[in-house]
């Protein structure tokens, strides 16, 4: 479904991504890991056009992407769904704005077909009669919550979560996980999450691949990453200060 | 040592040059799109025009009035007293082709040049530039262009009521306080005054509308780094918008034709 194939990306003279290979299966749940910094989030945002590499090549559905500009680029990003890393709710419109976003570009839903969508979205993700609020009076896994609903309204093929538990307490992180998962039987949806946070990894992922020095230098099912012999990925998943990945 | 730009800042000021060069491209290609964000141009209308009617009102009025004091001396002591009723045509030509647009110009850039780059430059530090992109609106269309339309349509529609305004004040001044015929006032006026006059300050005005919001929009999409990013942002855009302003309004005075005859 989703093919990188040695993907580069500099900023100036800092490269970031410095040959990223991975696959990714339809209607699996990939985790990407890795430490803050390690361009995790780099390598989401080319996979929706937001940032173009310097080299390699990204393939949705057979189709080379990373080319792509305009009207065919916005064919490609109709597939995909993102939950950003705070959100990203617009906050001059309420929150059932938001929701139909998306729709209203998207599809060609009549309003009051999108109103029922935008309500059935919301209460997905456990959310009724918050339509006429504005982002500001939501709290943070609230505002997770709606921007969940916004990526989900237009049936997305692929889901995008960037830290989806990051800024939230550990019993919302859960819920987030549980709405990862639901939106993966029910809706189907090929999901790629990156974080840092084992206890999700765990709890959402078919397969861990760990980003590190700008490639991607383990990969397998959450048991496999867990038993896995490469003292940087132990040290990752451990949690611990000291080892081969220097933080200072 | 004599002044030689570096060249470094040379290649900064050209690459500056070349991104709002792309932008005005790419806004006028969405301008002339067919699907346009309705939503947001009227709302940009109410915020450009109706919400700096308040201040664009007084700021004529104060300029009516200080224009019409300074032109009064002027008169008084250098031609003599009694020709103080030729003031008329000074006051109106010089308000509606220079110092109305001029001070519309950069009161809107100082409210609304501002508030355009906080706002843009918000949305791209909490990533809702790109969530709009992933949402299917390019944000060019979305944001820019329904900006730049609006302050080419309000800024010279507030540039006329201020130079009604500033007229109003001069003739108040002129003829109700200091006590010049009115007669000969207003006759004065509508004999000089071309119609030409005020078409030249509001072809300014919107030449002006267009660099406030590319300005505007421009410094809030290039916005990095938290809050101090989103400071530096509107500070750059009043202080480039209102230097651009009053470098076009020389060439613009100087290339559009002083008089077409139009009553």
């Amino acid at each position: 479904m989703i093919k990188i194939v040695g993907l580069h990306k500099s900023f100036g003279s800092t490269p970031v991504l410095r040959g990223v290979d991975l696959e990714v299966r339809r209607g699996e749940t990939m985790v990407v890991i890795g430490q803050s910094g390690s361009g995790k989030s780099v390598l989401i945002k080319h996979l929706i056009g937001l940032l173009k590499p310097d080299r390699g090549e990204i393939y949705v559905d057979g189709i080379e992407i990373s080319r792509l500009r305009g009207d065919a680029l916005q064919k490609v990003t109709r597939k995909f769904g993102m939950l950003f890393q705070g959100a990203a709710l617009f906050d001059s419109l309420t929150v059932g704005q938001n929701v139909r976003f998306g729709l209203e570009r998207y599809t060609s839903y009549t309003s009051d077909e999108m109103d029922r969508i935008v309500a059935d979205c919301l209460a997905k993700v456990g959310l009724r009669g918050v339509e006429r609020l504005m982002p500001h009076e939501l709290s943070g896994g609230m505002k997770k919550r709606v921007g969940l609903a916004r990526a989900i309204a237009y049936s997305p093929d692929i889901m995008l979560y960037d830290e989806p538990s990051t800024g939230i307490d550990p019993i919302r992180a859960d819920a987030i996980n549980d709405l990862i998962n639901v939106m993966k039987t029910e809706l189907r949806v090929t999901s790629v999450v990156i974080t840092h946070d084992m206890v999700s990894s765990y709890k959402v992922a078919d397969r861990i691949a760990m980003l590190y020095d700008g490639r991607i230098i383990e990969i397998g099912t959450p048991r496999e990453i867990q038993n896995s012999g490469n003292p940087v990925v132990q040290q990752f998943i451990r949690g611990e200060a000291e080892g081969p990945i220097k933080i200072f | 040592m004599p002044f030689f730009p570096r060249p470094r800042h040379t290649i900064m000021f050209l690459e500056q040059l070349g991104e709002v060069g792309i932008l005005v491209g790419r806004t006028l290609r969405n301008i002339f799109r067919r699907r346009w964000e309705r939503g947001m141009l009227i709302q940009q209308l109410e915020e450009i025009g109706v919400r700096s009617l308040p201040v664009v009102l007084l700021t004529a009025a104060f300029g009516g009035l200080v224009f019409g004091l300074q032109t009064y001396i002027g008169f008084h002591r250098y031609i003599g007293p009694g020709s103080e009723v030729y003031t008329g045509p000074i006051i109106s030509l010089g308000l509606s082709k220079e110092l109305i647009p001029l001070l519309v110009a950069v009161m809107v850039s100082g409210r609304v040049g501002s508030a355009m780059a906080a706002q843009i430059g918000t949305m791209k530090i909490t990533e809702q530039i790109d969530a709009l992109f992933s949402l299917g609106a390019d944000p060019v269309r979305y944001l820019v262009a329904p900006r730049t339309v609006a302050s080419v349509v309000m800024v010279p529609c507030l540039t006329m009521v201020g130079d009604l305004m500033g007229m109003v004040a001069g003739y108040f001044y002129i003829v109700i306080a200091m006590g010049v015929n009115r007669h000969v006032y207003l006759q004065n006026t509508m004999l000089y005054l071309e119609l030409w006059d005020v078409a030249t300050g509001l072809i300014k005005a919107a030449v002006f509308g267009a660099v406030i919001a590319i300005i505007g929009c421009w410094q809030g999409l290039k916005t990095r780094g938290g809050a101090e990013g989103v400071g530096r942002a509107t500070t750059r855009t009043v202080v480039i918008s209102s230097i651009t302003i009053l470098i076009l309004n020389f060439f613009l005075s100087k290339a559009l034709p002083a008089s077409l005859g139009l009553k």
